[in-house]
């Protein structure tokens, strides 16, 4: 119960992150730090106890194994938040050119 | 330091060599990726770090003479193709989308488990391909505080 | 396995056309058209084919709790019937519009992209695979909002960027609950084991659920990118993103877990009770407050949404069926809002109404449909917004919440106050215009009058004998989740 306490905690690192950071690249890792805590959370929900790695291979004979399901599901979410991430660095890049800062307290031309 | 010519001397002859061992370590994980971990998207993402390696070596501008882009590109977008095609022809082959339609072969075979080796491979060249020209395209911009957009 | 096309034939599209596309945009324009055509027509055959029953689609061979199903019933096929329309006449304004951003073809295939996602979100029967396909329309349509490369564009889309990804992070971890509790993906499948576990998960859940799916529906305290985003896209891409892209992210996804999975937990429709109240008064008074053309129509979204929620949320069968009628004709009449907002701006340049003049005159066919949209948005018979507005006030008095309905009422003077103004000081101003910039072309006309005309066709759904057919079958399927969990598994 504490491992997932402590996963929770490393979201709301993340969160605090995104929230109080006035620098772009700092909200873009603190969105990266909250994806690794989500992922996280999905491997040691598949976890059982004295299992060996998911792997058959011509050594190991037929033991219990962890879930290897949402080792599938980690590895698609990864190369989604690698393209999302990749998309907001590519934001940032511009929003530089465009605005001449990476201060989102001076990037505010819409309101209202 | 400059990121347009490229770093000392030393690393531009390790990278000489050790390019082609990067490549061939990542066609052997896409390879085996239905015996052991790994699998397209790992592979192909050690492939595009060796791509990457030499982009950060010798220069951006070196590297857009010594790779043909415009060809990156096309590869890119024909491997997603080939990997639909390869779906649609497990419908044409009486079932469903995506069925595994070759035949399976024996255990712990290099050369088994039907599709599952065409289709890493596809996504691994996939992937190579969209992560080396994201970085490339990236990397081509000038965001010095000097330079005007 | 006509519902397996909704997802290879625009992905098909996708990399064709950059495969094939050169530097202009010919072939772009010709592939998508044809793709997008042959969607409409397969999703009015789909809506045919399957009336009141539900067909299921095994992916790559697999049983069906442990592969990815596709499911397609009444809900499903109404709304790909509604997002081929709005594409389909999207594609067909945005030929001459996106040229004066530039010629490229990159438009065309991040719109076949984000196609692709939206039809996987309403096909598939997957949780993961829901939320695989979100991504892949979401990604389309940051990179779609930031499309003319202005500063505020960029700005728009790296705060949509931003917030989306927060929400699609709460929707994971709310998938690896979900996982860990019933150890399958299916839908039917969790709706079959999710009552055997404690009950307070449920409220877990759910409670993730809403704050990720509430943020991409612009659910009133979630709703802070959406003027941004809305108002600095392009005009067929605001279409896009406000016609169907909240509704089927947000409203569809709502409809599906808390409906058919989790069963409708009275706290949860509370819930949805409150955030439609609050969304379509709050942002009625903050439409009102608008001087931008584009910002004002984007505050109205979040008002709609707000009654589409009310709808749900009341949950006797007469108020899903006015969400769900309220669904298709937000769509039709939002769209063609946007689309004379859109072709004010290429004729004057500007967006801000103070500037603006009579245009009564020189652009007749944009004056008058914007004036048979604004009068539908109101809810004026006879155009469709006045029957799905009645239907979901008479539902909420006929449920035993008076309350409610008097905000609706009150949201509905709020949204006509609000395109009085617009059409006052945007069309209708003081100085007559005579020159304009660009001239609205052939196929921008086409796209209008269509939907302007579908707007008065549409009001024809309310009649008991048409009703029964079309929207009845959606209602029965959202309200029936044994129903749902015995079509899909029983096969």
């Amino acid at each position: 119960m504490t491992i997932y306490l402590l996963c929770f905690a490393l979201f709301l690192v993340g969160v605090y992150g995104l929230i109080t950071k006035r620098d772009l690249i700092k909200i873009i890792l603190s969105i990266g730090i909250m994806g690794y805590a989500a992922n996280l959370l999905l491997i040691l929900f598949g976890y059982r106890t004295g299992a060996i790695y998911p792997i058959l291979t011509q050594s190991t004979s037929v033991q219990p194994m962890v879930d290897p399901l949402p080792q599938a599901l980690v590895l698609t979410s990864i190369v989604i938040e690698l393209g999302t991430t990749a998309l907001l660095v590519a934001f940032a890049v511009r929003l530089f050119q465009k605005y001449k800062t990476f201060d989102i307290t001076k990037i505010r031309r819409l309101r209202g | 330091m400059n990121n347009r010519e490229g770093m000392t001397l030393i690393v531009k002859t390790v990278t000489r060599l050790t390019v082609w061992i990067i490549l061939l370590y990542g066609f052997y994980i896409i390879m085996h990726g239905h015996l052991t971990p790994g699998g397209g998207f790992a592979g192909g993402v050690i492939l595009a770090l060796a791509l990457l390696n030499v982009m950060l070596a010798f220069g951006h501008k070196f590297t857009g003479e010594w790779l043909n882009i415009h060809s990156l590109e096309h590869i890119e977008a024909a491997s997603a193709l080939l990997f639909l095609i390869i779906g649609i022809i497990g419908i044409f082959s009486g079932g469903s989308f995506l069925i595994n339609f070759l035949s399976h072969g024996k255990l712990f075979h290099i050369l088994s488990a039907g599709t599952i080796p065409l289709l890493n491979l596809v996504i691994g060249l996939k992937v190579a391909m969209s992560l080396f020209l994201v970085v490339w395209v990236l990397a081509g911009l000038k965001i010095l505080k000097g330079d005007v957009a | 396995m006509i519902i397996l096309c909704f997802i290879i034939v625009p992905l098909l599209t996708a990399f064709l056309i950059i495969l094939i596309a050169g530097k202009k945009d010919g072939w772009g324009v010709v592939l998508s058209l044809v793709s997008a055509a042959v969607l409409f027509v397969l999703s009015i055959i789909g809506i045919i084919q399957t009336g009141s029953q539900t067909l299921t689609y095994r992916m790559g061979g697999w049983k069906i709790p442990y592969g990815i199903s596709l499911v397609q019933d009444a809900l499903s096929s109404f709304m790909l019937v509604i997002i081929s329309l709005i594409a389909l006449t999207s594609l067909v304004y945005s030929i001459t519009y996106v040229r004066h951003i530039s010629r490229d073809w990159k438009y065309y295939a991040l719109f076949m992209l984000l196609l692709t996602g939206m039809n996987g979100v309403v096909a598939t029967g997957d949780i993961f695979n829901l939320y695989v396909f979100m991504e892949i329309s979401l990604l389309a349509a940051f990179a779609l909002v930031a499309y003319g490369c202005e500063a505020e564009e960029f700005e728009a889309a790296f705060k949509y960027a931003v917030m989306g990804s927060l929400s699609s992070i709460l929707i994971l971890i709310g998938i690896a609950v979900t996982y860990s509790v019933t150890s399958t993906l299916t839908l039917a499948k969790i709706a079959q084991e999710l009552p055997l576990q404690n009950p307070k998960l449920v409220y877990w859940i759910g409670g993730l659920f809403l704050a990720g799916f509430g943020l991409k529906a612009a659910a009133m305290p979630f709703h802070a990118w959406l003027p941004d985003a809305h108002s600095s896209a392009p005009a067929p891409i605001s279409s896009m993103l406000s016609g169907v892209l909240i509704k089927v992210l947000g409203i569809y996804v709502i409809i599906r877990i808390y409906f058919n999975v989790l069963g409708a937990p009275a706290a949860f429709l509370d819930a949805f009770l409150i955030l439609g109240a609050l969304s379509i008064v709050l942002s009625g008074f903050l439409a009102i407050n608008q001087w931008d053309m584009k910002r004002l129509l984007a505050y109205s979204s979040i008002s709609q949404i707000g009654y589409i929620l009310l709808g749900i949320g009341i949950a006797t069968p007469l108020g899903i069926v006015g969400a769900v009628f309220h669904l298709l004709n937000h769509a039709i009449f939002k769209s063609l809002l946007f689309y004379d907002a859109g072709a004010v701006e290429m004729a004057l340049g500007t967006r801000d109404m103070k500037k603006m003049g009579n245009l009564t005159r020189v652009m007749p066919v944009t004056s008058s449909t914007s004036m048979i949209a604004s009068l539908s948005l109101s809810g004026i018979p006879p155009f469709n917004g006045f029957f799905s507005k009645l239907i979901i006030i008479i539902a909420a008095v006929q449920a035993g919440h008076p309350v409610y309905a008097f905000w609706a009422v009150l949201g509905s003077i709020l949204t006509l106050a609000a395109l009085m103004k617009m059409q006052r000081y945007g069309f209708r101003g003081e100085k007559i215009i005579e020159a304009i910039k660009a001239k609205t072309t052939w196929n921008m006309k086409t796209a209008m009058i269509t939907l302007a005309v579908l707007c008065l066709l549409v009001s024809l759904l309310v009649v008991p004998g048409i009703r029964e057919v079309t929207l009845d079958p959606v209602a029965n399927v959202i309200l029936d989740k044994t129903g749902y969990i015995q079509m899909v598994m029983g096969r």
